[in-house]
């Protein structure tokens, strides 16, 4: 999400699946949409028979690529030479759309001094700093006059604006370059730039599409950076038929981070307060090996600005210009609708003290190595198995053997709840020597609660309740509402300053009368969580206040105000619920051309975001063919086919006075109304941890040097290295030659909780297996079909051979690589059952999202046994 | 048609009275089809679809992220069916393997029903009731938050957390699930490492 919300503002994709019918080009690449987001696909086919241009670049042949015009092989791990040489193609041909570039990005501001780029300082930015493996991030800031306004150079010729930095840093991405490290043919390469420059300008746009082939990679949002760069110098974002589509894997993944589950984020993308600690001075641990929690006895000192307060935290968190600047009061009705009355006291200081703060990396994988250090005594699982869908699967499950107790909610009885007594074939599990106790609690289905999912383009849309749940199943809804309701009545007499949080939560979502026909009494009302998620009218002018339950809906975020007088648990999803009886997640009238009235989008209901773009700097659209929203002269607003993302009044013509704030502070013709400047972020001066350009380095594990720097793989990815469940090969190892990627198959999901217990699916999938190209297993001695054992340094598992073409060797620098690609489906429950790929995979994280890299790592792969089965 | 359709049909055709049929009543077999009136047999007026009378719950795929909007048919209090929602200007009724299996994902007899529990150290699972699991959750959750608590750091900030608990949520959990979980769990027990698949 950072690769798209530092670039455009907004960590969601910009587009919806259904307008790629107006596309001329369609670019797929770090995913497999045809197999993975089938129905999402057949838009891109309805456009190709429109006449786009469909291009997949993809380590592996699949039926994306069989039904693309164009298909590229690539090398797993390389995305950013092959990108970044087109950027530096579109800079030296100056074969950028130029105005939208001019107007819209950043290109001619101009970076401060002391900035110094990867190709001054061999791989690493300027404030690198090497004991801590961290970038302090000031330099790369942009040069600003006294006020603190950015300088530019609408000429382009300053050698430190931004387009001059960007001409220097891609210099050496080359044609060439691309052949080299990425093993795709120059003709080729050349083939995909023309098709998207023939197809992007003013007559023409085209789209790009990616999911977890760039996201899992330890540099992957800077990847999905270059994508959205490369959109922004072809002009096609905010456009119809244009846009970045990021594909999402699950069916509310965009929801879990709009209203998320997630340790740094409060909702609507508001950080979670910090009170960030690093290791002191006297005893600086590189960042690889820094661990969750502080190590006793450990000096330790304090990093970033102060938040300990409300006031400190909208300082350092905040920004005076663009919509970002209403921060306090989606803030202030937060805390409003989580404490109540309490959230009044002092301007919200008291409730703001309530949020704990953070103090290191809590994601995922880091508590898991916390986990496995015994620091972690309690663990909730909603759905989800890390026991054989989370990286280095077989760790996972001895941190899982560390913890006191665990509370498991699935379907099925799942690896992560039989841990304790069951593993994959060859590893025995001895249940008296594991302490864990276990809850398991059999959960609803999706057709067994309402509810609402937000899908892949942040369109919200409501279920209805079908049946009950059978026997004692539940929805985690009811399961977090009671578990609350018991610990709120366990503290209820705390005379603790410390348990005040617990008993000033606002916590009654009983239903008014009980659910006709369910056997269910206790479900809590769904409805109104929707409604304090949209937000209500806390208290009145008159001072009255009103709970959620009386209160009156808002009808959007514009009227969220700063003093306590309204509450709202998600500002982005304001709007939603706007007034009773009137759940827009849960319209559906599918009429229209971006179907304004099937479900609600956030925010505000716009379809394709930062749509000003769609019109040239004076609100006329940039053509006829590509009209989407232009300013209406004679009624002097802003129309179209769309939810205007811009302020409905405001003229292209409008140039702010000096010293505006908010949103006044951008001009009329400023897009990106989310960044501070008003401007897409071609160069990124705040907002990533890895740099504020792209830059190339090999995957954690790869098979060849990287030719660029001597840095090899992302300066600031935390390896583990010491850890010995975390080996890595080295470059060059002779023992894993060979590049392997997983991906997923159309018949399953994840690990299988979902899928390997359906009859229908397993017939259709019934087994792992690996595909290996003829080549490679000419080499081994594997004949299609044969058992085969895979191998990293963390593991080894079994799977079939699939002898195929749609796997190719790559010629790189006169040296042929070979890769392999295996789905992830499997596990030691289930109807079918098989190994875990994700014993294969290491745990080292990516800086900004803490992702592991599943899709480009080393293996080798040998005959198991002989003979077929 | 397939021999067991055949002895199917022969079946319902014998269980029938014998009768011969006026022109008329040959007429009024017809049935309208788009435009034009077709003849139809007796026994295929009398088939209907299993989701004829059947109540239709408007829903939405658990699987991926594309939102495919799905009809649940509902009769007896029973899921009959589920199919992709014609309607959906995102799917158009159509739905890929996974979204067309998902009544199996929902009406399976793996599923679990009851509690189950495992105490430290025993080599088998307990069936339990949900209250006895909720409560002793619930104090598992006291315990271990008053036990590992902490209000300061060394260095005198305020943190007001604990580390020892965490959460790790799938993507297929609604909004609203999201929402009461970041509520209670951040908001109020003060535990940060609460998580998704989205990080994944």
């Amino acid at each position: 999400m950072p690769g798209l919300g530092t670039t455009f503002g907004r960590g969601g994709a910009t587009t919806f699946p259904q307008d790629l019918v107006n596309s001329d080009c369609i670019l797929i690449m770090g995913s497999n949409m045809a197999e993975a987001h089938p129905v999402a696909f057949a838009n891109v086919v309805k456009a190709k028979e429109r006449g786009a241009r469909v291009i997949h670049i993809d380590p592996h042949f699949s039926r994306t690529s069989a039904l693309a015009n164009l298909y590229v092989p690539i090398r797993a791990g390389s995305d950013i030479v092959f990108l970044g040489a087109i950027i530096r193609y579109l800079l030296e041909n100056k074969a950028f759309f130029e105005e939208y570039v001019l107007h819209y990005t950043n290109i001619a501001t101009l970076i401060r001094e002391d900035f110094r780029d990867t190709e001054d300082l061999d791989g690493v930015f300027s404030g690198y700093d090497p004991e801590t493996g961290t970038y302090d991030p000031t330099s790369w800031d942009y040069e600003r006059d006294a006020e603190g306004r950015p300088l530019s150079d609408p000429t382009l010729q300053h050698p430190r604006c931004v387009y001059q930095i960007m001409r220097r840093h891609y210099a050496r991405y080359t044609p060439e370059l691309v052949e080299q490290v990425c093993g795709v043919p120059r003709a080729l390469w050349q083939q995909v730039v023309d098709t998207l420059v023939a197809n992007s300008g003013r007559e023409r746009t085209s789209a790009i599409c990616y999911a977890v082939g760039w996201t899992q990679q330890s540099k992957g949002v800077q990847i999905i950076r270059t994508a959205a760069m490369l959109q922004l110098l072809l002009g096609n974002i905010g456009r119809p038929g244009g846009g970045v589509m990021a594909l999402r894997g699950h069916a509310s993944i965009q929801g879990s981070t709009d209203v998320p589950t997630l340790y740094d984020l409060l909702s609507g993308y508001m950080p979670q307060p910090a009170a960030l600690l690093a290791p002191g001075e006297g005893t600086r641990r590189p960042r690889s090996e820094e661990v969750q929690a502080p190590v006793a006895g450990e000096e330790m000192r304090p990093v970033g600005p102060s938040q300990q307060t409300l006031a400190e935290y909208i300082a350092a968190v905040g920004q005076k210009t663009g919509w970002w600047a209403n921060l306090p009061a989606y803030i202030r009705s937060l805390l409003k609708a989580w404490y109540g009355s309490y959230a009044d006291e002092e301007n919200g200081e008291r409730s703001y003290r309530f949020l704990p703060k953070i103090i290191s990396d809590h994601s995922h994988l880091a508590t898991s190595y916390a986990m496995l250090d015994g620091k972690v005594r309690g663990y909730f699982l909603f759905g989800q198995n890390p026991a054989a869908g989370s990286t280095n699967a077989r760790m996972q499950r001895k941190a899982l053997a560390q913890l006191d107790w665990l509370v498991v909610r699935d379907l099925y009885e799942v690896e992560s709840a039989a841990f304790w007594y069951r593993g994959p074939e060859g590893e025995t599990v001895d249940p008296r020597q594991i302490k864990t106790e276990v809850f398991l609690l059999p959960a609803a289905a999706s057709t067994e609660k309402e509810g609402s999912f937000t899908n892949t383009q942040r369109l919200l849309q409501w279920r209805d309740k079908a049946v009950d749940p059978p026997g004692d199943a539940r929805s985690d809804l009811w399961f977090v509402y009671h578990l609350g309701k018991r610990l709120k009545a366990l503290y209820a007499d705390s005379p603790h300053e410390r348990d005040l949080p617990i008993k000033a939560l606002t916590w009654d979502y009983e239903r008014e009368t009980p659910e006709p026909g369910s056997r269910i009494l206790d479900e809590p009302d769904a409805l109104l969580v929707l409604k304090e998620i949209n937000g209500y009218y806390a208290r009145s002018a008159d001072g009255k206040e009103y709970c959620l339950r009386e209160a009156s809906h808002v009808p959007d975020f514009t009227v969220l105000k700063a003093d306590g007088s309204t509450a709202c648990g998600s500002w982005i999803y304001s709007g939603v619920y706007p007034a009773p009886e009137r759940n827009r997640a849960a319209s559906r009238d599918p009429s229209g051309y971006t179907f304004p009235n099937w479900g609600f989008a956030w925010p505000a209901n716009r379809r394709i975001l930062y749509n000003r773009a769609s019109a040239d700097p004076q609100g006329r659209p940039w053509s006829e063919r590509k009209k989407y929203i232009w300013w209406d002269e004679e009624r002097q607003q802003w129309t179209g086919y769309d939810v205007p993302d811009f302020p409905l009044r405001k003229p292209p013509d409008y140039t702010p006075s000096p010293g505006a704030t908010g949103i006044d502070a951008h001009s009329g013709s400023d897009p990106f109304i989310m960044k501070p400047d008003g401007k897409g972020w071609l160069f990124a001066p705040s907002g990533l941890k890895d740099g504020p350009l792209p830059t190339h380095y090999e995957a954690v594990e790869a098979p060849i040097a990287n030719p660029l720097y001597h840095r090899q793989s992302n300066p600031v990815a935390r390896y583990f290295r010491d850890r010995p469940d975390n080996r890595l090969a080295a470059v060059g190892d002779e023992r894993y030659p060979i590049v392997a990627t997983t991906y997923r198959l159309t018949e399953h999901h994840l690990s299988g909780p979902m899928t390997r217990w359906l009859p229908w699916l397993n017939a259709l999938q019934p087994a792992l297996f690996v595909e290996i190209s003829p080549e490679l297993a000419a080499e081994r001695q594997i004949r299609h079909g044969d058992e085969v054992i895979i191998s990293t340094p963390r593991g080894e598992i079994e799977a079939r051979a699939m002898v195929t073409r749609r796997l190719r060797p790559l010629r790189l620098n006169g040296r042929i690589v070979h890769q392999v690609g295996l789905p992830f489906h499997w596990g030691f429950q289930g109807k079918t059952r098989g190994s875990i790929t994700n014993d294969l995979t290491h745990m080292v994280l990516e800086p900004n999202v803490s992702i592991e890299e599943a899709k480009a790592f080393l293996c080798d792969v040998r005959p198991a046994r002989r003979g077929r089965r | 048609m397939s021999s067991r359709k055949r002895e199917e049909a022969e079946e319902a055709t014998a269980a029938r009275p014998l009768l011969v049929k006026t022109l008329q009543e040959v007429a009024d077999e017809a049935l309208e089809i788009g435009s034009k009136r077709q003849p139809f047999s007796a026994e295929s007026r009398y088939k209907a679809p299993r989701i004829r009378d059947a109540r239709v719950v408007h829903s939405v795929c658990p699987y991926c992220a594309v939102g495919c909007g799905l009809n649940v048919y509902v009769k007896d209090g029973q899921v009959i069916d589920i199919e992709g929602n014609p309607d959906s200007p995102i799917n158009h009724g159509t739905l890929c393997p996974k979204g067309a299996a998902t009544f199996q994902y929902t009406v399976n007899p793996s599923r679990l029903t009851r509690v189950l529990y495992r105490a430290p150290y025993s080599d088998h699972w307990e069936e339990k009731s949900l209250d006895w699991a909720m409560e002793q959750i619930a104090l598992r959750v006291k315990e271990t938050r008053d036990a590992t608590f902490v209000e300061r750091l060394a260095d005198g900030r305020e943190v007001n957390h604990t580390l020892a608990m965490a959460s790790l949520g799938g993507a297929t959990l609604d909004v609203e699930e999201n929402y009461l979980m970041k509520k209670l769990f951040t908001g109020a027990l003060g535990i940060v490492s609460i998580e998704n698949q989205a990080r994944i």
